[in-house]
């Protein structure tokens, strides 16, 4: 065996000589700008897999932040007469102790600052630059064969802003009056008036502080993701020879790019309601009984300018996690995807799509219903590429000879989730029946698993799929599968019965329901999600454990290609170097799925196509 | 050195293979894709800033007439001159752009001299439009008190005639001279009414003291709330409408103040950080850093793309502030 793999790496390595491409990079680049001390490797590294390990670990503490506010609030929901006074020395004066009886009670303002930076630290942080900062950066250079990113500058840049929109945001948490508590959409008049609630003052002008870097991040991030894509393809890697990770990666920054730049408008013009006192977003208010004098301008237009980012952003999120399942799915069901043209199509229709269809989150906010017949249209047609992207991944597993590990069991899992959460997005596309629906626990439920969850999953079968390359070792595979397991019944667990709760009428955002008769009914309901929802995060402790455990003592890889993989990352040394090929760059002959073909397990891509070869794949 | 027609050959034969990797489809550098894709998504900054602009715009009762706004150039105070003092501007802006043309192709020449001359003419070109927008704004603020707070640029909505001292006192108005600021002020009270702002109907004068008493206007037409500079009271004029009722001027909507400088503020941001771009590759120009480049004067390529865009995106600035 270990005599078999050597040849095959021998034989790569020969490959990867005789066809390869010479760019001499070794000799005009080497022990130049990347001579390395720990500040330039580590800290400010130009490196796309160093950048890539600092997305991913930011992510990961940004995660357990945001995951245990969530905690924090179901243990108020779940059980709103508990004595929180144990958190008194995590939350301080958030906690508010009767001073009779000694029960301890979250601050209602702060419930609603904890439910804000969920949502914000989620959505932005861990979602947007955790998990397309990460793999944007680690596989498009290895996947297209690149030595680099365009401007590896620039690439550093990017995360640094990324690393700066986080500190600002964590110093918002201290603040006396408290971080935001408006909702992560931060809708004016909440946002616009300083003097609306607590979390609106200060609070307010950080989360826009942060959120404005965070805009410069993925703005410089994407400008490299997409420029390299276009142009430092290796020989022989046409657009239909890359795998779907890097088309799901290179649309994701188009969409980022033509997204992001319209929130910076809705900022920039809530800045001015907010410090100068213009009123683009107000119109006659009261405020403490006092009308204010602001006039003429229009609260729905934020949501406008917002949603028009708003929805593109949840393709944003979730397009590199189907990009990476697929991956995962084909490489593990040693067959290729299926319709591996239908996935492009089908990724760019979502693209064009996610663009027309922002109004839908605004049904019920004064739109006219004319519109709303338009939004509805186009929102329920982007079922048909979701549709046709679920069918191929079905597809690609059915008669497969499938190896469960943790990557392609969360692959699967993906599939699952992105169904169960795609059919209730039909629910909630049709204006009608949002009438009903809208901010209820349905579209709680909704987002949550088909964004939420969905996206996770993605990047968990990223992690678990790429850890080789990113640290030459493997996760631990029983606690994975632990986490798998756990996380998949879990998620099920919390998000289901949430289902229930929106039909029947729950509302969202509130701080406890024993106050209406109609709610009492649903307490069971919400203790249950809330034990669901502590034994899952617990999970992910499981899985951050087993992520920097595996750091520094998992099992070593021994070979470079450790799941038989066709893709070209696997033919870098198992040791990472500078410029990711020691000598010339591979050069492509073949699309990335060549799996279980002419009776061979897989082809790599730097494989010539033989003589004999049947055509089609 | 290969023939021409060999070089065209070639280039012909790359041209069937730019998609296949190992090269750039569009024949350009990454930082020339970096800037298209940067202004890409600056553009939809400024397309969202335009569409708030339409929402506000389309969702005032009135909204004031560009021609009569921006009527005002610099040294002749009394001459209305509608949009000349703006085409100027515009003029010097687009003028800019063919310098700047200019600079990039004698950067493909690798002549450093003729670079420098160019950029130098755009960087003027650009600073004259920088000046201008200083005028404009200053005219608009310190003349006739438009902030992004309050707008007395408006039109009638119905029609009617101004009333004089004699007409007010006569309805039964009170006249009411105080100092304000050390500075006399005559206004006229309905009787019986506090002093607050609401209730003060002033005789309607224009900066020059010109009296407008017994003056008609039709709907539609344009007036200007005058502001004293002396007591920093705007004076609204009482006029008498087609119905017979005593009124006073209204106030415009607000977003328009907000929007102009806004909008502008923000364009001529650019074309300040575009001005401070090309010094700096001027500067570098003619240090000759650039004929020593790989990609020699590339750099006021770049430099030169974003200056077209900073003028493409005043085109509609000028077309939605202006024209329409």
């Amino acid at each position: 065996m270990a005599h078999a793999t050597t040849t095959v790496q021998d034989q790569e390595t020969k490959l990867i000589e005789e066809l390869g491409y010479d760019d001499h990079f070794h000799e005009h680049e080497h022990g130049d700008k990347y001579k390395s001390n720990f500040i330039t490797k580590y800290i400010f590294s130009q490196d796309h897999k160093i950048i890539a390990r600092q997305f991913l670990i930011t992510g990961i503490i940004w995660a357990i932040i945001g995951a245990a506010m969530s905690v924090i609030f179901r243990l108020q929901l779940g059980f709103p007469d508990e004595s929180l006074a144990w958190l008194q020395p995590l939350l301080g004066k958030w906690i508010e102790i009767d001073a009779a009886t000694g029960v301890g009670k979250l601050s209602q303002e702060f419930y609603y600052a904890l439910v804000t930076m969920h949502g914000t630290i989620i959505v932005f942080f861990v979602l947007t630059a955790g998990l397309s900062g990460t793999f944007s950066n680690l596989l498009i250079p290895f996947q297209i064969g690149a030595r680099d990113m365009a401007s590896p500058f620039l690439n550093m840049l990017s995360y640094w802003f990324f690393f700066l929109a986080g500190v600002v945001m964590f110093f918002s948490l201290f603040l006396s009056t408290g971080p935001f508590a408006g909702g992560w959409v931060a809708y004016p008049p909440l946002s616009a008036l300083p003097q609306a609630s607590d979390g609106s003052g200060a609070g307010m002008t950080l989360w826009l502080i942060s959120l404005t870097l965070f805009v410069v991040s993925v703005g410089l991030g994407g400008i490299n993701y997409i420029t390299t894509v276009l142009n430092l393809r290796t020989k022989g890697m046409n657009m239909w020879r890359m795998p779907l990770t890097v088309w799901a990666f290179f649309i994701t920054a188009i969409i980022a790019l033509l997204s992001f730049p319209v929130l910076v408008s809705g900022f920039l013009l809530l800045m001015f309601d907010r410090g100068l006192g213009t009123s683009f977003y107000l119109n006659e208010i009261f405020i403490g009984g006092q009308a204010l004098d602001h006039i003429g301008g229009s609260p729905i237009l934020y949501q406008h300018l917002f949603w028009f980012l708003g929805h593109p952003e949840v393709y944003i999120i979730i397009l590199p996690a189907m990009g990476l399942v697929s991956e995962v799915l084909s490489t593990h069901c040693r067959k290729p995807i299926f319709g591996y043209k239908a996935m492009v199509y089908s990724i760019l229709a979502i693209a064009f799509l996610s663009f027309i269809v922002w109004a839908h989150h605004m049904f019920m906010a004064g739109v006219n219903p004319f519109i709303s017949n338009f939004f509805v249209i186009f929102t329920l047609i982007i079922a048909v590429p979701s549709a046709v992207k679920v069918f191929n991944w079905i597809s690609t597993m059915y008669k497969a000879n499938i190896r469960y590990n943790s990557a392609s069991l969360f692959a699967i899992g993906f599939v699952s989730m992105f169904i169960s959460g795609g059919l209730t997005g039909i629910f909630l596309g049709n204006s009608a029946i949002d009438i009903q629906m809208h901010d209820t626990y349905f579209v709680v439920a909704h987002f949550h698993i088909v964004m939420g969850v969905a996206a996770f999953f993605g990047m968990f079968a990223g992690i678990y799929h790429w850890f080789p390359k990113m640290y030459g070792r493997f996760m631990n595979e029983t606690l994975g599968r632990i986490h798998f397991w756990g996380t998949l019944i879990g998620a099920y667990a919390i998000f289901w019965p949430m289902h229930y709760l929106g039909m029947a009428g729950v509302p969202r955002r509130y701080y406890r329901f024993d106050s209406f008769e109609y709610l009492r009914p649903f307490e069971d309901m919400n203790q249950f999600i809330t034990i669901a929802a502590i034994i899952t995060f617990g999970l992910q402790i499981l899985f951050v454990v087993n992520f920097f455990y595996s750091i520094w003592k998992g099992k070593k890889m021994t070979t470079k290609n450790p799941w038989g993989a066709t893709t070209i990352e696997w033919t870098t040394p198992i040791e990472p170097i500078h410029g990711n090929w020691p000598g010339k760059l591979p050069a492509v002959q073949r699309w990335p799925y060549d799996y279980g073909k002419d009776g061979r397990e897989f082809i790599p891509q730097i494989e010539p196509i033989g003589p004999n070869e049947t055509e089609v794949h | 050195m290969a023939s021409e027609a060999a070089v065209l050959e070639q280039t012909h034969e790359q041209d069937e293979h730019l998609w296949e990797g190992g090269k750039s489809p569009f024949k350009a550098s990454y930082g020339k894709l970096m800037m298209w894709y940067f202004l890409v998504s600056d553009a939809f900054t400024f397309a969202g800033f335009l569409i708030a602009y339409g929402a506000l715009r389309f969702s005032s009762e009135t909204w004031p007439l560009a021609d009569f706004v921006f009527e005002k150039i610099p040294f002749f105070s009394h001459t209305k001159a509608p949009l000349v003092f703006v085409t100027f501007m515009t003029f010097v802006l687009i003028a800019s752009s063919v310098t700047m043309v200019r600079a990039v192709q004698e950067g493909h020449r690798e002549n450093k001299n003729g670079a420098v001359k160019w950029l130098v003419l755009t960087m003027v070109g650009g600073l004259i439009f920088l000046s201008s927008q200083a005028w404009e704004w200053t005219t608009l603020i310190a003349k006739e008190g438009v902030t992004i707070h309050t707008n007395p640029f408006s039109r009638h909505i119905d029609e009617g005639t101004y009333l004089s001292a004699a007409d007010l006192e006569g309805m039964g108005f009170t006249k009411v001279e105080k100092n304000v600021h050390g500075t006399p002020a005559t206004y006229f009270l309905p009787a019986g009414a506090a002093d607050i702002e609401e209730n003060r109907y002033f005789v309607k004068v224009d900066h020059f003291g010109n009296s407008f008493a017994g003056k008609e206007f039709k709907a539609g037409d344009s007036y200007l709330i005058t502001i004293n500079h002396d007591t920093h009271m705007y004076e609204p004029g009482a006029y008498k409408s087609a119905s017979g009722a005593v009124l006073k001027e209204a106030f415009g909507p607000r977003a328009f103040g907000a929007l102009f400088f806004f909008i502008t503020g923000f364009h001529g941001f650019h074309v300040f950080s575009g001005v401070c771009f090309l010094t700096i590759v001027a500067i570098n120009t003619a240090s000759g850093i650039y004929l020593r480049r790989r990609n020699g004067h590339e750099m006021v390529e770049k430099i030169g793309l974003y200056w077209h865009f900073v003028d493409l995106v005043w085109v509609f600035v000028f077309l939605v502030f202006y024209l329409l």
